[in-house]
């Protein structure tokens, strides 16, 4: 097998774009906060696209019942998730710088953990947790671009899961109604597609905007 | 008129709080802007003018 350079893996990337996009995303520095169902499926979708900086944030342990949605495996159960993904990250990109940290994000560590990041991703699990994230973001890091999602549960139409801009700074995805606190449960393919709405947004945002005009 | 989530309602002279509880909403699970500006939580007892245009986010669980 040849040689999996930064050059041929850019190559590769770039190779159905008349354009190409590596090099941009390469630049861009992108935080996941909750490294769950949606967090572990962004960042797979991220490093894929090149992006070139990824700060990473969970304080939970991979479980059994997180197969059925999380990019881990069952060699993973046991592992911190801010350790076992990286790892895996690692093996789809190895050029992506990852800072990952196994941490509870609160009120008064989130700005100086994502403080580097051109956007913040909320892929937190908890109500509570996903509000007090978006409402710290907007007020202590007002110039970041910020994506949620919130309503992604159970095995309803998939075309409920929306992207919604609500400033021009806070990009929501998901159904915005259906709550794991039903008892629906949640199915890989909802969540994945919500993690797929969150990880394109990301992506417009680094090449229709370019990282160096976010300010 | 106050505009909520985009549709006019009549709302002023309501607290961010009065108006949370009116929706069924935690205000715990929220994150609320007025004019495109995130509202501090410690700011929810607010009152609610003429023209104000308020987004209003309640989160679910999943993720």
């Amino acid at each position: 097998m040849t040689e999996i350079t930064e050059t041929v893996f850019a190559e590769a990337v770039d190779s159905r774009s008349d354009k190409p996009i590596y090099y941009v995303m390469k630049s861009a520095r992108v935080g996941i906060a909750g490294l769950g169902g949606l967090g572990s499926n962004i960042a797979s979708a991220l490093v894929r696209s090149g992006v070139g900086h990824l700060t990473l944030a969970d304080f939970d342990t991979v479980e059994i019942s997180n197969i059925n949605r999380q990019l881990y495996t069952l060699s993973h159960i046991g592992q911190k998730k801010a350790s076992a993904l990286p790892e895996i990250l690692h093996e789809i990109n190895p050029f992506c710088d990852i800072l990952s940290h196994s941490i509870r994000i609160t009120a008064e560590n989130c700005k100086k953990i994502f403080a580097d990041c051109d956007i913040i991703i909320e892929a937190f699990d908890v109500p509570e947790q996903k509000a007090m994230l978006v409402n710290t973001v907007m007020e202590q890091l007002p110039k970041k671009y910020l994506i949620s999602g919130s309503g992604m549960a159970g095995f309803g139409n998939a075309n409920a899961i929306t992207t919604r801009r609500i400033t021009d700074k806070l990009t929501l995805c998901g159904d915005g109604v259906t709550d794991v606190a039903q008892g629906v449960g949640l199915t890989a393919s909802r969540v994945m597609i919500c993690a797929g709405h969150m990880a394109a947004r990301a992506v417009e945002i680094i090449l229709q905007k370019g990282v160096h005009d976010y300010e | 008129m106050v505009t909520i989530n985009g549709e006019p309602r009549a709302a002023e002279g309501m607290t961010v709080l009065e108006l949370l509880a009116s929706m069924k909403l935690m205000p715990e699970r929220t994150a609320v802007m007025i004019g495109g500006e995130i509202l501090p939580k410690s700011n929810y007892n607010q009152t609610l003018a003429d023209g104000d245009e308020v987004d209003i986010i309640g989160f679910v669980g999943g993720g």
